[in-house]
């Protein structure tokens, strides 16, 4: 895509997080919908684009009262929000539409309107992976890590510093799930989960939701929010198996997401003032640093462990608290999004001073899709 | 206990099943490159070639990766157990269960040699796990 000739002009998260037994999956798309609207002073019929996953782009126009002529339904997982901004801006660009809203809504703890888990037995997952006991996330997107481990000489407490260093970041944050102080002796105490994970490298299962709006560079300037620009944009897949992964120790996906994102970007990693990661679980920053080319391989723990990603380090990252502590409804990505763009406008609780430009990466399935979003906040 | 979730085998994977009950460990392998591949499918990936041959694995593997789940699903009994990747002699890797030993991180030393056995799970679904090698 051509650099920043698309920004968001809204964006905002459901009006609450972390427990709504009282709104079904819908509902969070629409009240995060209605939300991003209000901040971007539009209405429904203002929009001609529509983009989530989760739900069809059908429910969502028809119950929203949009009249859409570009209509994306890209579903790779956690990471499907990064790769609706990217096909979005090729759509404003090609002039397919002017103004997409991307929605994200998940009752990932109540279930109110919210489907099951199962794969289908007859699926290569359901052939090759679920007879032999694998359950939700804990027990698939945590079967590389002993390699990683081994491979590298990361131990499990590199692993509980990660959870340790990104509660420091949610203690700013006054929406985060989880905000007091945790050591590494309390996530290695915490509950096994599936070994070597404990409870604390695992992320939390909350309700919730997140919209942006995205539309041309040209247009963004007569909107009321500061625009935040997109900078550059990747995304792959590997596989929807995690036993399939090419490499344990790396993601193929993460790599060429990346690259492809920084080499449209043309920007190098000393130029990232901010970055998130989707941590689904303590690994995936860890994986992430290393793929996206922050760190040579197997050095992640030792640039988190001398706290260049903590507060007052050179690299922030997750300061929201990420999936760790801030939330998790099922699909992190719309949360790191949105976290990458209070930063850009100078409005998150955890402020990156000066912060030009936010690396969004996201993961989708156990590894399975990538999508990675570059913002500048200079035109 | 509900019962073990099995695999239900399509017509693209129906000879590894057959495989299994059989007590074989059925890959195959483009006739081109000779690059063996898991799971199946009547073509090899990345070339594309329908030209590919079933054959019978070795059974020999070594332990890849694996997690202890601590909260096992309901048709897997009350105890911990091994998720597992395995590395087949052959190249490919597959998903398993590590039996014959105790699922310990003690017991279960990543490059530990192993060798499949099959277990019946119904009339028609034998399953492949994989024990520490004897041999």
């Amino acid at each position: 895509m051509k650099q920043k000739s698309v920004a968001v002009v809204g964006a905002a998260e459901t009006t609450k997080m972390g427990k709504i037994p009282d709104v079904s999956v819908i509902g969070l798309h629409a009240d995060a919908a209605l939300n991003a609207m209000a901040d971007a002073g539009l209405k429904p019929t203002d929009i001609d684009g529509v983009a989530c996953a989760g739900i069809s782009p059908v429910e969502l126009a028809q119950y929203l009262g949009i009249t859409p002529t570009y209509a994306d339904g890209t579903s790779v997982g956690g990471c499907s929000f990064m790769l609706h901004v990217r096909h979005a801006a090729a759509a404003i660009n090609e002039g397919l539409c002017t103004t997409v809203l991307i929605t994200h809504g998940e009752s990932g703890r109540s279930r109110v309107g919210a489907g099951g888990f199962g794969r289908a037995p007859s699926s290569l997952m359901g052939q090759f992976e679920m007879p032999y006991g694998v359950t939700a996330p804990p027990t698939m997107f945590t079967i590389p890590v002993l390699r990683y481990m081994k491979t590298y000489g990361v131990t499990e407490e590199d692993l509980a510093n990660v959870a340790v260093i990104q509660r420091e970041w949610a203690a700013k944050n006054p929406r985060a799930s989880y905000k007091d102080p945790i050591t590494i002796d309390d996530v290695l105490n915490s509950d096994m989960i599936a070994w070597p994970f404990r409870k604390l490298m695992c992320c939390l299962v909350t309700d919730g939701g997140g919209a942006l709006i995205l539309t041309s560079a040209e247009r963004a300037k007569d909107f009321p929010q500061k625009p935040v620009y997109v900078l550059g944009t990747g995304e792959s897949v590997e596989t929807p198996m995690v036993s399939q992964m090419e490499d344990f120790t790396s993601s193929k996906a993460f790599r060429v997401s990346g690259k492809k994102a920084f080499d449209e970007a043309g920007i190098s990693h000393a130029d990232v003032d901010h970055l998130m990661i989707y941590d689904a679980f303590a690994h995936l920053p860890l994986y992430g640093l290393e793929d996206l080319g922050f760190c040579k391989p197997g050095e992640a723990k030792h640039f988190i462990n001398e706290r260049n990603t903590a507060i007052g380090g050179k690299l922030p990252l997750n300061t929201n608290g990420g999936g760790l502590s801030y939330m998790h409804s099922g699909m992190y990505g719309m949360y790191a999004l949105q976290e990458s763009v209070r930063q850009m406008r100078g409005i998150a609780p955890a402020q990156v001073d000066g912060a030009k430009i936010s690396v969004c990466h996201g993961v989708g399935g156990m590894f399975a899709a990538s999508g990675t979003v570059i913002f500048s906040n200079e035109a | 206990m509900p019962p073990r979730i099995l695999p239900e085998p399509t017509p693209e994977t129906q000879h590894f099943w057959d495989g299994t009950r059989n007590g074989e460990l059925l890959l195959q392998r483009c006739k081109e490159t000779g690059e063996a591949y898991f799971p199946p499918r009547p073509f090899a990936p990345k070339t594309g070639s329908r030209n590919v041959e079933v054959f019978k694995a070795s059974g020999r593997a070594t332990l890849h990766s694996y997690v202890i789940n601590h909260r096992p699903r309901p048709d897997m009994g009350t105890e911990p157990y091994a998720i597992a990747v395995v590395q087949l002699e052959e190249g490919p890797r597959m998903m398993t269960n590590i039996v014959g030993c105790p699922q310990t991180p003690e017991a279960l030393v990543l490059d530990m040699p192993l060798e499949v056995v099959f277990e019946k799970m119904s009339d028609t679904i034998t399953l492949p796990f994989f024990q520490p090698a004897k041999g």
